[in-house]
């Protein structure tokens, strides 16, 4: 191991590498705000752009930019694998599926219909109300506005962890998933072979 | 420093805008996104919790993102299987609009 060597050729890298890494974590701790925040509030935008445009086409767009946002959150709270998970399958395979199906359909731009006024607000005042739920719910989690506990070393062997609970105790649910999604496979196919009558 | 509670304040703010839109859209791809915009709500704050539940070797609770796992592919799968209804409803019915879908109306 090149690693090993360099330690012991020059016995005193281990200090100065501690302090790289304490110096190192003190910067994550300082920008992690920043990045929280400029991640979060993307996240919340694109969000936002996917149900106010009209055009199919634009709200899957946003949703990818919406689903980078949250792929980025994910690093921030240090989970790497479904970070990387996340925009392999949300922006690499759902959206591409999103926007072949979209362009399949050849939707245009919906036309402006007349919006029933009082579906419209009573819609809007339920989104609220069950938002303004959670925030008081929010309030009151044990511990919710205490900084996170802090992990002494980062750890990018989070792929290992997960591998071995997911092939471990979560065995069983790991096999059912694979027979959904054999099954799913098989529904698509039967629903788009054929016209359904 | 960012706390739990901002990760689901944020969490339950990605919820409500994708409820709104399940509530407030008529087109049925647009309400299919918004379904999948409320999925990773609650996984952002399940992968949340599962970093602020450190045990004393200082890892996060795995146990959140095995979840999380799951839950992305069962949304992936959801996804296939949806948008092939909706295929095969605009081949039936030349629409992706609910307001055209209303054989059960009362």
């Amino acid at each position: 191991m090149p690693r090993d060597k360099r330690r012991a050729v020059n016995p005193g890298s281990d200090a100065s590498q501690l302090f790289l890494l304490t110096r190192h974590s003190s910067l994550v701790t300082l920008t992690m705000p920043f990045f929280f925040w400029f991640f979060a509030i993307m996240m919340l935008v694109f969000g936002l752009a996917v149900i106010i445009n009209r055009n199919p086409v634009a709200s899957a767009l946003s949703l990818v930019v919406s689903f980078l946002g949250l792929a980025a959150l994910f690093i921030t709270l240090g989970a790497f694998f479904i970070g990387i998970i996340q925009v392999l399958v949300y922006a690499g395979a759902v959206m591409v599926l999103f926007l072949f199906i979209i362009m399949l359909l050849d939707l245009r731009a919906e036309e402006r219909r007349r919006t029933n006024f009082v579906a419209f607000t009573g819609g809007l005042l339920v989104a609220l109300i069950f938002f303004l739920q959670v925030y008081l719910v929010i309030g009151h989690v044990r511990g919710a506005d205490s900084p996170f506990p802090s992990m002494p070393v980062p750890r990018p062997d989070d792929v290992h962890r997960v591998g071995l609970l997911l092939f471990g105790s979560y065995n069983l649910p790991f096999q059912i998933i694979g027979v959904l999604l054999l099954v799913a496979t098989v529904g698509v196919i039967v629903l788009s072979k054929r016209e359904l009558r | 420093m960012v706390s739990l509670g901002d990760y689901l304040l944020v969490s339950g703010m990605l919820f409500a805008i994708g409820f709104a839109g399940v509530l407030l859209r008529r087109n049925l791809i647009v309400i299919f996104m918004s379904l999948e915009l409320m999925l990773n709500a609650a996984n952002l704050s399940l992968v949340a919790f599962s970093r602020f539940r450190v045990d004393a070797t200082g890892a996060p609770n795995y146990h959140g993102q095995v979840f999380v796992f799951f839950i992305i592919t069962v949304a992936a799968a959801e996804v296939a299987v949806g948008l092939a209804i909706i295929v095969a409803l605009y081949r039936a019915r030349r629409t992706t609009h609910v307001e055209d879908v209303n054989a059960l109306k009362f």
